[in-house]
């Protein structure tokens, strides 16, 4: 029986209660908009790309704790990154989500011994969201977004 | 004089034997789809098991079995709804969506031209307003929308000068978000006054309602078998016959036709001129059975016992929860059925819905396809609670339980 308790971990309550890097960025940051139909979900993504790196990140929207908690925490993992890393982290982040398969050659995230470990690790509170397949679009909507915005033009 | 008791329809029900997550089940989401009971699981399995064959033209004894199970169903919905033109104004659909898309097909392309007004609502269901979008992009109709008021309630107003041009009036009986409903009578009144011909969506309105079309002085209907504890895959569409006959085909195929050669084809008359391919035959089996069944239950009891059960839960939920758990919908029970929406502070409705669900209790969250009505309230999405012939207030119990549990988990 999956318990709320793997859902609804601490950090997912206080990244959904305290959300990092709520606001916008002007341009020339690129904003992308991610929906999620089916629960009303909007997130809007600002992304400021300089010289390979993700300078900086800000979004706005409303939806449900998880999609909420997911965005917060993929900002704090992924900002000031080297967009190699941010793409790596995007890929763990869905193979723990079930969708990707796991490659040998692919390092979870706490095997990581980048800087940023601690946000990395907070990013493994989401695990238990797989036991509830019917929120993992709510983890994945953001991730999808930035996806998207990276692989706008700039 | 009825034999209705709440505990015996639940004792009747299989479904309601489930325990989910260690707890009973609190199914509080029949205007999403009732349960069925056991008589008509049994009117389901028994047609597959004793008389499954293809209905119409068959010669042999189970296909004339089917095709009686098959028109005996439309025999029952209309005396269900007293259609006055009886089986013959029954179309089966698939469901009330449908039966929107057939009446905006074929009645709404054969009758309206450009700039005739369709006349809906704001609390509609996507239902009834996107085929009348897609009517307005073929055929440039207009589709003016009456507005919702701060009570919940149509804003009747302004009415007059929004009737001007219409030529139909297409409005929900029962809001299946708010639960208000809507005064039908006196609406059909106004749009014959004005030429205009009256529908109305009845998914919510005749499953929990008294339906009698003559009464009303209606002239469509449309509903599904589902919410009124029929089997998914069938639903109604009813219109007077003078109105049928005059209507064209919509989907074609085999089964509409008289006549099919080389250059045209001939529709079938009657009911059958709208009914293409197979119909869901099984599905007619187990809806006739769900009508017997509501009809010797009484649909007044169950009306009186769900508006009981509603007029306790509004008045506990705003007592336990009052400023922390806002109600959108009526705070009274005049005109208004056994539908809850809330909106919790604090708490999305997707994750109310999912603390509920630990405890076993069955509840809605999203936008229950009515986004033009979340959006006149400034919602993206409510956690809907809903009653059925079967609910108890016990199921009021784990609702207000588990919902105090999801507000000190989000605190």
């Amino acid at each position: 029986m999956a318990n709320l308790d793997d859902l609804y971990r601490d950090i997912i309550l206080d990244h959904y209660r305290s959300p990092r890097n709520r606001g916008e960025l002007p341009p020339p940051a690129r904003r992308v908009e991610g929906f999620n139909p089916l629960c009303g979900d909007e997130l809007v993504l600002y992304v400021d790309v300089r010289d390979g790196v993700l300078v900086d990140i800000k979004m706005t929207g409303h939806g449900c704790s998880i999609s909420q908690a997911s965005s917060s925490l993929m900002s704090a993992a992924v900002k000031g990154r080297p967009l190699d890393e941010v793409h790596a982290t995007i890929e763990s982040f869905k193979t723990m989500m079930g969708l990707r398969e796991a490659s040998l050659s692919e390092g979870r995230p706490d095997d990581d011994d980048a800087s940023d470990l601690r946000s990395m690790k907070e990013i493994n509170a989401l695990a238990g969201v797989v036991k509830f397949p019917v929120r993992i679009k709510c983890a994945t909507l953001a991730w999808n977004t930035l996806e998207q915005a990276l692989a706008e033009p700039s | 004089m009825t034999s209705y008791d709440p505990r015996r329809v639940r004792i009747d029900t299989p479904v309601l034997e489930r325990v989910i997550n260690g707890h009973p089940i609190a199914y509080l989401d029949s205007a999403s789809s009732s349960l069925p009971p056991r008589t008509v699981i049994e009117a389901v399995s028994r047609y597959y098991e004793l008389h499954h064959a293809n209905v119409h033209r068959g010669v042999f004894q189970t296909a004339n079995e089917a095709t009686e199970i098959y028109e005996g169903a439309r025999a029952a919905a209309a005396r269900y709804i007293n259609a006055p033109g009886g089986a013959d104004e029954i179309v089966f659909t698939k469901n009330t969506t449908e039966a929107f898309n057939l009446l905006a097909n074929s009645w709404g392309v054969a009758n309206l031209r450009a700039g005739d007004v369709v006349l809906i609502s704001e609390m509609e269901h996507h239902a009834n307003i996107v085929p009348w979008f897609h009517l307005r992009d073929r055929v440039g109709i207009e589709v003016r929308f009456i507005p919702v008021g701060d009570d919940f309630r149509l804003d009747l107003s302004n009415l007059e000068s929004l009737m001007r041009g219409v030529k139909l009036v297409s409005l929900t009986g029962m809001s299946n978000v708010l639960g208000t409903i809507n005064p039908i009578g006196d609406l059909a009144r106004v749009a014959h006054e004005h030429g205009a011909l009256m529908a109305v969506d009845g998914a919510q309105w005749v499953a929990h309602g008294v339906t009698d079309v003559v009464a009303a002085d209606i002239d469509f209907l449309a509903f599904s078998g589902h919410k009124m504890l029929g089997p998914t895959g069938i639903g109604v569409f009813w219109t007077r016959t003078a109105l049928l006959e005059a209507m064209p085909p919509f989907l074609g195929g085999g089964g509409m036709i008289a006549d099919v050669r080389l250059d045209g084809y001939v529709p079938a008359d009657g009911p059958a001129r709208f009914e293409a391919g197979t119909p869901p035959i099984a599905e007619a089996a187990g809806l006739a059975a769900a009508l017997r069944y509501l009809e010797n239950l009484g649909p007044a009891a169950i009306v009186a016992h769900e508006r009981a059960l509603t007029a306790d839960a509004l008045a506990r939920l705003h007592g336990e929860f009052a400023g922390r758990v806002r109600i959108i919908g009526p705070l009274d029970t005049v005109d208004r059925g056994g539908v809850i929406s809330l909106d919790v502070e604090g708490v999305h409705p997707h994750d109310v819905a999912q603390v509920l669900d630990q405890y076993g209790v069955c509840v809605r969250p999203g936008h229950h396809c009515a986004k033009p009505l979340m959006r006149r309230f400034g919602l993206a999405a409510t956690a809907r609670a809903s009653f059925g012939p079967y609910s108890l207030t016990r199921d009021t119990d784990a609702l207000i339980d588990a919902l105090g549990h999801a507000l000190t988990l989000f605190s």
